[in-house]
């Protein structure tokens, strides 16, 4: 499996010297987002500058209802901003839309039920267009990555919920985005599932050089997976602290390991983000009643 | 609304577990027995029927004027039996007169014909219907809620009006069939529920699946290719039974209504009128009736056996 | 897998201008759902009396709404002793068919061979036109009778009664009845404060349902053959006399007949369910 992976990685690594390298993965510019509801006017976000250049791993943290799925969202070009400016690889979000230049994944995997999960991952590729010899390889190649290749013939309902996230995770990777969004994929999962998707989410991250934009509620999560930690606070949803990830004993991000759960430099960037998350949220109550809509509260 | 009318039973749910081999298995068994169950009750009705013949009283049960429990007497209730000895019977004394339940299949097979035409019309009318409701919120604001309403008032009353259309109707060379207006009024009460139905299933996507297909810069055609239609599968199966049956009703009422010759309405009628000579004979339509119901529904049942891939959210509901 | 990104601008044409022009604001979306209806409800009658009054299309094929008025107010008397007459057929029948309904889905969900020997007669009558049975009831209860036309409306109500009720029975959640059982409740007790609450909604959705059927079954009863004077069998001699306004000025009251059930028991439904926030029905 490492050879193809190599090989995808080598691909991207092409495509991305070829194109616009200078640009930032994601660049958002003074975006504010308000919602009018039937009680009134929701600030979801306000004032967020955020950059995220190419191939690196960010994370955003928050009480539930900071926005973090609102700015996700915008990101994708599901929502636009009320104010402000979003690019995303220097182009317009709808135009990075347009050409697929992001893949995506929700909590809920999503999958569509009456798919198997090979014909699930083969989705994007068969709306857009690829070949059907050219799909049914790149597919064995991604179920191959996420260890799901006996179960290519199973229907999701099938499968455990780490299955079904575990292939939403190979459909967002099917067309070799150059970022990734995710929305607390591992939400709904188990500790132990949700470690091992960890580990091998930044394997996949690092093979395939994406840039990845990753919602969590997590602190040893996005410690372990970021190369940023974004802290967001409530009402209006601002950020608070940008906490750059420190962990000082292993070189790049690839190389992170179980073993690092237990190091001295994770713990103290948890305790960093800790503080950072709860100076930001002084001034309001940690948990807001799971509001009207969003992504993760479907 | 209309999918409280078909109930989900009947339809077996068939989860794709590991095959458990030769083992007696027994969901199989289960199945089996619900059957053998199914025939008793069957089996009772006619065992109903029968000892109420012999034992009720001969002019039945009347609570002071009202008759609550019928007359007793051959010419009210055959004999079961006697009913099916009748179907094998020739249907007139005439020489060479096909046997009654030759009659009763051909007069059955052209209703289903009829019925068929207005269902497939139906069909398309519903579903575009339901297309145009689905794109466009203003169009769903201004038609569902007559729909919903026409679905609640005797529309079908129009039946004998309707006959009144298709002497009158001449476009060209095309003339107005007696037989197409019966195919209208069935196309007519097959066109609700399919609407109704279709369009539940075409916005039954959840937000996650049509973001999803958002983010693939999905256009219209293809989203409804590959996400709104298999999610209507499931709404669309009962709506689509409930159309055949509402198909079949309306075409044995309109071929009443309109005079039509020929189908099993007309048998029901006609033998009905004998029936003071011949009360088996009566009954002879009305089990091609019955089969005709059950053929209709049946073969879209078929439907949702091929299409069972598109069922997997049922069997969790 | 280069296919892809200019494929994805092939097809993404409708991807932008859709979704966003639907934002409405809550309150014009309110506004335009009443709005709406009733503009192309006037619209379509307008269109219908322009069409009767200034297209020439012939009275036969399609009576003007005013002349239909004055059927209606010509005819009155005869009207409303029609739709009484259907309209008590109807409501017998509806009551005999929830009574009926109700008590049999108990009792299938009390004992699973009643609801195994039920189930395959239960879809049977869904799917078969019970009007057929309307000749030999009425040799069965006599030719003068209203009570084949009551029965059949009985039967037609009856289903969607039973299925509903039943499906109403199942709805008890394991953790409520497992904490009845730890209250050692009898089954009375069960029955009186989880199973007939957490049913209740179900079944009066049943009940609107059948209203309507109801309705139909006995109009479309009176096509074959019986005693004189209801709505449907006004509308097959107005139609067979050519007296077509006056056909439609019966339709129209049948119209009304129906919507008038329905809207009783969704009144009904309304009332009942007010107090108790299950929402379960639907
Ligand atoms: N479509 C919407 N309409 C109205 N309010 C919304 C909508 N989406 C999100 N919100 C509100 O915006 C705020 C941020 O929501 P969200 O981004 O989902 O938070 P998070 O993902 O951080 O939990 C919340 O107060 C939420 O109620
Ligand atoms: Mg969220």
């Amino acid at each position: 499996m490492s050879d193809q992976i190599l090989n995808s990685a080598a691909l991207t690594e092409a495509q991305r010297t070829a194109g616009d390298m200078d640009a930032a993965a994601v660049s958002v510019r003074g975006v504010n987002k308000q919602f009018q509801t039937a009680t009134g006017v929701v600030h979801a976000l306000e004032a967020i500058d955020l950059t995220v250049s190419a191939g690196e791993f960010v994370s955003l943290i928050g009480p539930s209802g900071c926005g973090k799925s609102t700015l996700m969202r915008l990101i994708a070009d599901l929502d636009d901003p009320t104010s402000g400016e979003l690019t995303v690889f220097g182009k317009t979000t709808t135009q990075a839309r347009l050409d697929q230049d992001y893949g995506i994944a929700f909590q809920q995997a999503g999958l569509l039920p009456w798919r198997t999960v090979a014909a699930n991952v083969a989705l994007p590729l068969e709306l857009h267009g690829v070949a059907s010899a050219a799909r049914r390889a790149r597919v064995a190649d991604l179920l191959d990555m996420v260890g799901l290749t006996e179960f290519a013939d199973r229907f999701p309902d099938q499968l455990s919920g780490g299955m079904q996230q575990r292939v939403a995770i190979a459909r967002s990777l099917a067309e070799q985005p150059r970022l990734l969004l995710m929305d607390e994929p591992f939400g709904a999962l188990d500790e132990m599932t949700r470690e091992k998707m960890q580990t091998d989410l930044v394997r996949i991250a690092a093979d395939t050089g994406a840039a990845v934009v990753f919602v969590t509620h997590s602190i040893p999560e996005a410690v372990f997976l970021s190369d940023r930690v974004v802290v967001m606070s409530p009402r209006p949803g601002r950020i608070s602290q940008i906490v750059p990830m420190r962990l000082n004993a292993v070189a790049g991000r690839e190389d992170r390991s179980d073993n690092l759960r237990e190091e001295s430099s994770f713990f103290e960037m948890v305790t960093e983000v800790r503080e950072a998350l709860h100076g930001g949220a002084a001034d309001g109550t940690a948990d807001e009643p799971r509001g009207a809509r969003g992504v993760d509260t479907r | 609304m209309t999918a409280t009318r078909n109930d989900k039973r009947g339809e077996v749910a068939v989860r794709l577990e590991k095959p458990s081999g030769a083992v007696a298995n027994p969901a199989r068994s289960r199945l089996l027995a619900g059957f053998l169950w199914g025939i008793a009750g069957v089996v009772s009705i006619a065992l109903l029927w029968e000892g109420y013949k012999f034992f009720g009283p001969d002019n039945g049960v009347l609570i002071g004027e009202l008759r609550v429990l019928p007359r007793t007497t051959d010419l009210a209730m055959p004999h079961l039996w006697d009913m099916m000895v009748r179907l094998a019977e020739p249907v007139t004394r005439a020489d060479g007169a096909l046997p009654l339940w030759a009659v009763v299949a051909l007069a059955a097979l052209l209703t289903l014909g009829i019925a068929a035409a207005g269902w497939a019309v139906g069909v398309v009318v519903g579903v575009g219907f339901a297309l145009l409701m689905q794109r466009w919120r203003l169009a769903e604001f201004g038609l569902l809620p007559w729909i919903v309403i026409s679905q609640t008032v005797p529309l079908i009353a129009f039946a004998p009006v309707v006959k009144s259309w298709g002497s009158r109707v001449e476009i060209g060379s095309f003339e107005w069939q007696d037989w197409m207006s019966v195919a209208l009024i069935a196309s007519y009460l097959a066109f609700f529920p399919i609407t109704v139905g279709a369009l539940k299933g075409l916005q039954s996507p959840d937000r996650i699946h049509v973001e999803l297909f958002e983010t693939y810069a999905s256009g219209y055609w293809s989203t409804l290719k590959k996400l709104r239609f298999p999610a209507a599968v499931p709404y669309l199966l009962p709506a689509l039974r409930l159309g055949a049956a509402n198909a079949v009703i309306g075409a044995v009422v309109a071929e009443v209504s309109t005079g039509l010759q020929g189908g099993i309405g007309r048998l029901l009628i006609q033998f009905a009128g004998q029936a003071s000579g011949d009360p088996e004979k009566a009954w002879g339509p009305i089990f091609g009736a019955i089969i005709l119901g059950l053929v209709a529904a049946g073969s879209v049942a078929l439907l949702g056996i091929i299409l069972k891939d598109y069922r997997r959210t049922e069997e969790a509901a | 897998m280069t296919a892809t990104s200019a494929n994805a601008i092939v097809n993404g044409r409708s991807g932008t201008g859709a979704r966003r022009s639907k934002g409405w604001s809550p309150r014009t979306e309110s506004t335009l759902r009443i709005v709406a209806p009733i503009s192309f409800g006037l619209l379509v009658l307008g269109i219908w009396q322009l069409l009767v009054t200034v297209g020439g299309v012939d009275d036969y094929l399609l009576p003007s709404p005013t002349s239909i008025v004055a059927e209606l107010v010509e005819f009155w008397p005869a009207v409303v002793s029609a739709t009484v007459l259907t309209g008590t057929n109807s409501l017998l029948g509806l009551l005999v068919g929830s009574l009926v309904g109700i008590v049999l889905a108990a009792i299938a969900a009390r004992w699973r061979i009643a609801d195994q020997m039920s189930a395959p007669i239960v879809a049977a009558l869904a799917v078969v036109p019970i009007v057929a049975l309307a000749p030999v009831l009425n040799s069965m209860f006599g030719a003068d009778s209203q009570f084949g036309r009551q029965a059949i409306a009985a039967i037609a109500s009856f289903v969607p009664i039973f299925i509903n009720t039943l499906r109403g029975f199942r709805q008890t959640k394991p953790v409520h009845r497992d904490l009845m059982k730890a209250y050692a409740a009898n089954s009375g007790q069960m029955l009186r404060s989880l199973t007939l609450p957490t049913a209740r909604p179900f079944i009066l959705t049943g009940i609107r349902i059948a209203s309507s059927l109801a309705v139909i079954s006995a109009l479309v009863a009176e096509y074959f053959g019986g005693p004189r004077g209801g709505l449907g069998s006004l509308i097959a001699t107005s139609a067979a006399s050519s007296a077509y306004s006056r056909a439609w000025a019966y339709v129209g009251a049948s119209i009304a007949l129906g919507l008038l059930f329905y809207l009783a028991t969704l009144a009904l439904e309304r009332l009942v369910l007010r107090r108790v926030p299950t929402g379960g029905s639907r």
